[in-house]
């Protein structure tokens, strides 16, 4: 072997195509590498809370925190509690979505940064970190979901078709705009470390900036009227979407509450949500792609 | 017999422009501006560089530190794209660019070695195939299941360059990978690199050390400040390079020294 004779070298032949070597970018491509992504958002969840002893059960405790601040201070000091009907459950809907919502910035945000190692290894679609990091927030929706049928149903809860659908679209267009902030940030935060810090502020503005810790009937009151852009931020939809489909369920005159405490033309709302989403993340999309070109040489 | 087009790599009039220095903050910039300093300077680390590689050559790649061998590299196996010029390559690409790169510090080398499988492009079922054999060639014994974070950098380049060779590529880059690897390691990693070299894989071999350039390339390639300086022979390169002036001296220390080199050391 260490005489490597021109004779003993086999030919080898390559049927593949000469192509340039750099990877297929884009979300779509992402999907056709299914298996890193697995990879990948199984060892996010492992690494999530490594090294710490409750581990994964922090990621309960952080949201369930929350509640309980939020319960507390708008529920019992405010009192809000005693005019919003279930306002637990009406907190808790918000939360879920505002918390995965907000992970999904957030850990999206960081993504390519945290995952250096394996973008200067190979030309892999760098979509892949912030769509991994919106699929690991989405796998801690589960529980959270499960908690809160359970209470639902204890207060009560029925079930209905058009709020099944509309709980639906209200996850997608969380979904559909968390990957597309994700995908924006990250890239951005490669060339300027600033971003991260300006998605913190962000995540304040969207915690306080949708019906969660207030109803949507407080909004419609106090700017009668006005509500145009107050709805226009996609993210009201999402939660209001997750509130009519538990949380209106859940009070004493489900027909009340939606025809009090709901938008009206709540579908149509939501379908626009969507759209807007959508736009959003074509536009993070070509953003990225203009970006991710010059990401590996910035990584330190 | 129909003539087949043999080419593996192909490199088309390739440049990268790198930026100097970056200024992070507005005080910097400012203070930049104030001075009407120009607020970023760039430079070419690979100047209009042009070759064809066949199918099964290998080629060394030498020239000082900072010539631009990472850089070209990192065109050739996608990582970064060229400012201008044209880089094609036809199959697999697997290798080790710069030390031990790729690796999460936070998880267990089990762990690394199927999320660094799956980004060099194998399938879970193919790792799995080949897991033992890997592990057997890093050789890092109980410390598998430990964070790659603890390992001694020689354990990382192990493990790192076991889950690359194990790769069925037709193109294997290989940058530096033996400078931090003991002796024992780096002539089983030379051995495999002359077998991967003999199973018709294109390979593309940076190295200080022209004692393992000899022996492991037919064609040396120079770069010189992002320029592409020689092409040709390897003997041929290496007296252009100037490398070997005291390869033949008596002298025992250097002797030594070149016993080292032929395994592959970096000087
Ligand atoms: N991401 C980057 N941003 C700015 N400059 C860079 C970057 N990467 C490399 N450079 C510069 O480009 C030049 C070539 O670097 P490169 O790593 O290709 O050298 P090399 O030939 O591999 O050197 P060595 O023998 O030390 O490994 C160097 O001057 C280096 O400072
Ligand atoms: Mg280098």
């Amino acid at each position: 072997m260490s005489t490597p004779a021109e004779a003993t070298t086999t030919k080898r032949r390559v049927d593949a195509p000469l192509s340039p070597p750099w990877s297929q970018q884009g979300l779509l491509e992402v999907f056709s590498h299914r298996y890193i992504l697995t990879l990948l958002v199984r060892r996010e969840i492992a690494a999530r809370y490594q090294s710490s002893v409750l581990g994964l059960v922090w990621s309960y405790v952080n949201p369930m925190s929350q509640f309980f601040i939020y319960y507390f201070v708008m529920g019992i000091l405010f009192g809000r509690a005693q005019r919003t009907e279930a306002f637990a459950v009406h907190v808790f809907t918000g939360l879920i979505i505002v918390h995965f919502f907000t992970e999904t910035m957030n850990a999206g945000t960081r993504s390519i940064v945290r995952n250096k190692a394996l973008v200067q290894k190979m030309a892999v679609p760098r979509e892949m970190f912030p769509v991994a990091s919106m699929l690991v927030s989405l796998f801690h929706v589960v529980p959270q979901l499960m908690i809160l049928l359970l209470a639902t149903w204890i207060a009560g809860w029925h079930p209905d078709p058009y709020g099944i659908v509309i709980g639906v679209i209200g996850l997608l267009i969380s979904m559909t705009l968390g990957t597309a902030l994700a995908l924006m940030f990250s890239a951005a935060n490669v060339f300027l470390r600033d971003v991260s810090n300006a998605v913190n502020v962000l995540t304040n503005f969207v915690r306080f900036g949708v019906p969660m810790m207030y109803p949507y009937t407080l909004v419609a009151q106090r700017f009668g009227g006005h509500t145009t852009i107050y709805l226009l931020n996609p993210i009201s939809e999402a939660v209001l979407d997750f509130q009519r489909a538990f949380w209106v369920g859940a009070t004493s005159n489900p027909a009340h509450t939606a025809a009090m405490d709901m938008p009206p033309g709540l579908l149509w709302l939501s379908l626009r949500a969507l759209l807007i989403s959508l736009v959003v993340l074509a536009f993070a999309q070509s953003t990225f792609t203009r970006l991710e070109r010059r990401i590996p040489e910035r990584l330190l | 017999m129909k003539r087949q087009d043999d080419r593996s790599i192909v490199v088309r009039h390739v440049s990268k422009t790198f930026t100097l220095r970056y200024h992070r903050t507005i005080k910097q910039m400012s203070v930049a501006m104030l001075r009407q300093q120009e607020l970023s300077n760039s430079f070419l680390a690979v100047n209009d560089v042009s070759f064809t590689v066949r199918q099964g050559e290998s080629i060394g790649l030498m020239g000082l530190n900072g010539s631009g061998k990472s850089t070209l590299l990192k065109m050739i196996n996608g990582i970064m794209r060229p400012d201008s010029g044209k880089v094609l390559t036809r199959g697999r690409i697997a290798g080790l660019i710069a030390t031990g790169a790729g690796f999460h510090p936070q998880l267990t080398g089990r762990d690394n070695v199927y999320l660094n499988a799956a980004i060099l492009g194998m399938t879970e079922a193919e790792t799995r195939r080949k897991f033992d054999s890997i592990v057997e060639f890093a050789d890092i014994g109980r410390f598998l299941d430990s964070p790659v974070g603890h390992y001694s950098s020689g354990m990382f380049a192990r493990l790192g360059f076991a889950v690359a060779i194990h790769v069925d590529a037709d193109i294997f880059l290989a940058d530096e990978v033996l400078a931090v690897g003991d002796r024992p390691f780096k002539k089983k990693c030379l051995a495999k690199m002359q077998e991967i070299r003999s199973s018709g894989t294109t390979l593309f071999y940076v190295s200080h050390a022209p004692g393992s350039v000899r022996k492991m390339c037919d064609r040396l390639l120079v770069l010189e400040k992002g320029t592409l300086g020689f092409d040709g022979p390897v003997d041929e390169g290496i007296k252009y390079l100037r490398y070997d002036d005291d390869d033949d001296s008596d002298d025992p220390e250097l002797n030594e020294e070149s016993m080292d080199e032929e395994l592959g050391a970096d000087i």
